[in-house]
């Protein structure tokens, strides 16, 4: 296996910037998510590494060479594809041992590490078949049983469990992740489903617009977003953002939301008062609002939505902006249409600066 | 049940006018051909009477015999054949070839070539007749297999068939080809190509039938027997068996026989063909 490093990647198609200087690395045997909207430019990412598009400018290396004038066969990278990309014509031994015959290994060399394959995906009974035959979880094994086939440096996957239905999907997650584990492989894996990329990756990369937001381990990104793309973005329900000017509040600073003020801890009023900032976004996960007597901003509840363990209480602030509650089914539910009034623990709060919607660390 | 039983009724009355209609349309379709059979095993005199007989009670095998031996109908056949097979083979190889690099290649002006290989369909081949003849006769092509066959070896057709069968192939499959070492000429012969099998039977039959029944250009260019083709033959055999209509007749059918075993073991691939595309999945 080996790390796959970008250096300054930009790719234009045209006039549209797919990737904009791009600086990243996947490190040897680790599970690198690629995360974003779709359009965000992380499948033309993972084709750039695959051979399949050449950079407009910098440089990729796989391992420790530098692959630009490498083409894609002779990269050593596996890809699977979100339409698993089988061969329809061909069953499903001959799609496993596709990559071997192109590379002209013998006869009887292929058919072991297909069968290798086809073992540890636990496709031996459905070798005759051909891929119409198959359901869809079966044939993403196939293609993966593809990729494996070939002891690749990295496996690139694009979006390899969209096609799923949502229950094979989670069963499906857990075990690419331990097929991972076993092969020590370099996984770098494109998905716009935070869901995924947060319980798969040893990392994920957040892009947006063809920029890199943010790299980091799941739960950093989760607990420390760089920016307010990123916050909004990760987390389900996402991230409550309320926006406000800043004022000043007896030694320090507040918020102003409506007709109320959210103080400011001193560290961050420090750091908003030096940076001179007149506006701030404010963000809150849901898990850490809570419906309290005293709270600090009084709000309607719009909608209560139920899911069985937890609750969603979705109230609007007096401003009309919109705030989501995460509550355990064992609290109270409030009624749709009743006033309530929102607390939380401060230092559960993030701030960003309202024009450059970055991160405000604590001074 | 009364409630259900109108429905049934109905249903059932709607499956017998169906098959009612699909049975009058195979009358009339194959009427003809009928009565060519049995007008070849009838007598001239019973094939001029009024009414006309339907069944041969006695029939004249030796009709077939006559126009086989009288007709040169064996010598007329395998230039056919040939012709028709160069022409066929021909077809298909350019047809995939042009349709290949439409739907997978990028190169200048593509979308201007493909609109004028598109503008060739509206071209009627008798326009190209006197081009084509002046050609033929710079090459000294006449009296040639060649002179036969290659004016029709690339078709606008069978580009535009086989492009729009290349575009039903995901991309997704080139692109993991191409990571799996296959270039273009590998992907279009192992992959492309019998992904769009269905296509290149269908045009192979439409190439096929094209050539077999081409009389006017085969006219033109042959003088000498020896490559004359079995459309001139069914003309020569009516001109020299005038009285022996019937022989006329079974000439027909001896030419017809190949389309006929070659409609009968492509009749799926063709229908397929032709609806590919039409339907989703």
């Amino acid at each position: 296996m080996a790390r796959v490093v970008f250096e300054h990647v930009t790719k234009r198609f045209g006039d549209v910037v797919a990737v904009r200087d791009l600086s990243l690395e996947a490190f040897d045997r680790e599970f690198l998510v690629l995360l974003g909207p779709s359009g965000c430019g992380k499948s033309t990412a993972l084709r750039m590494i695959a051979g399949l598009e050449d950079p407009s400018e910098g440089s990729i290396r796989i391992g420790d060479r530098v692959v630009d004038e490498v083409e894609p066969k002779d990269r050593n990278v596996a890809m699977v594809f979100q339409s698993y990309a089988l061969y329809p014509h061909m069953s499903v031994r001959k799609n496993i041992e596709f990559p071997l015959r192109t590379r002209k290994v013998g006869k009887e060399e292929r058919e072991k590490l297909a069968s290798e394959a086809a073992h540890t995906l636990g496709l031996e009974t459905l070798l005759d078949r051909k891929p119409a035959q198959l359901s869809g979880g079966q044939r993403q094994r196939v293609a993966l049983a593809r990729a494996i086939v070939r002891r690749p440096d990295a496996f690139l996957m694009d979006e390899p469990l969209s096609n799923l239905d949502a229950k094979l999907r989670v069963q499906t997650r857990a075990e690419l992740v331990e097929l991972q584990r076993r092969l020590e492989a370099t996984v770098i894996y494109v998905t716009h489903d935070q869901v995924e990329a947060m319980t798969m990756g040893d990392r994920i990369a957040i892009m947006s617009d063809g920029v890199l937001q943010q790299i980091g381990p799941p739960q950093s990104v989760y607990e420390k977003p760089g920016n307010l793309f990123v916050a909004r973005f990760i987390g389900t329900p996402a991230m409550n953002t309320v926006t406000g000017p800043v004022v000043p509040e007896g030694e320090g600073l507040a918020v102003a939301i409506a007709s109320s003020r959210v103080p400011l801890p001193a560290p961050y009023a420090k750091a908003v008062g030096d940076a001179g900032l007149t506006g701030v976004v404010i963000g809150v996960r849901p898990e850490h609002l809570t419906l309290a007597s005293e709270g600090l901003l009084p709000a309607t509840v719009s909608v209560v939505e139920s899911l069985g363990h937890e609750r969603h209480v979705i109230c609007r602030l007096e401003d009309g902006q919109m705030v989501i509650v995460r509550q355990q089914s064992s609290e109270p539910a409030p009624g749709e249409g009743s006033m309530v009034r929102l607390a939380t623990d401060l230092h559960h709060l993030h701030l960003f600066d309202v024009h450059t919607e970055q991160r405000i660390e604590p001074a | 049940m009364a409630a259900s039983g109108r429905p049934k009724a109905r249903r059932i009355a709607t499956r017998a006018l169906r098959y009612l209609l699909l049975t009058v349309l195979a009358v009339v379709v194959l009427f003809p051909l009928y009565m060519t059979i049995v007008n070849s095993l009838l007598r001239p005199s019973q094939i001029a009477a009024r009414p006309p007989t339907f069944f041969p009670t006695h029939p004249v095998w030796g009709s077939y015999s006559d126009a086989w031996n009288a007709g040169h109908m064996g010598r007329y056949l395998v230039n056919s054949a040939i012709v028709t097979t160069i022409i066929t083979v021909g077809q298909v190889a350019t047809a995939i070839l042009a349709g290949y690099a439409f739907a997978f290649l990028e190169f200048p002006l593509k979308r201007t070539l493909f609109l004028v290989f598109l503008a060739t369909l509206m071209v009627p081949f008798e326009i190209t007749i006197v081009t084509n003849i002046s050609t033929i006769n710079d090459l000294g092509w006449f009296n040639s297999y060649q002179g036969l066959a290659v004016p029709f070896l690339a078709t606008g057709f069978g580009a535009f068939l086989m492009r729009q069968a290349f575009l039903q192939v995901p991309r997704d499959l080139q692109d993991a080809a191409s990571l799996d070492g296959y270039g273009h000429w590998r992907f279009m012969s192992r992959v492309a190509v019998p992904l769009a099998r269905p296509a290149v039977a269908a045009l192979s039959v439409f190439a096929f039938l094209g050539a077999w029944n081409q009389y006017l250009w085969p006219l033109l260019v042959t003088k000498d027997e020896k490559y004359r083709t079995v459309q001139i033959g069914l003309k020569q055999l009516r001109a020299t068996s005038i009285d022996q209509v019937n022989v006329t007749f079974a000439g027909v059918i001896i030419a017809a026989l190949p389309l006929v075993i070659l409609l009968l073991v492509f009749q799926k691939q063709l229908v397929r063909g032709l609806t590919a595309g039409a339907v989703k999945g």
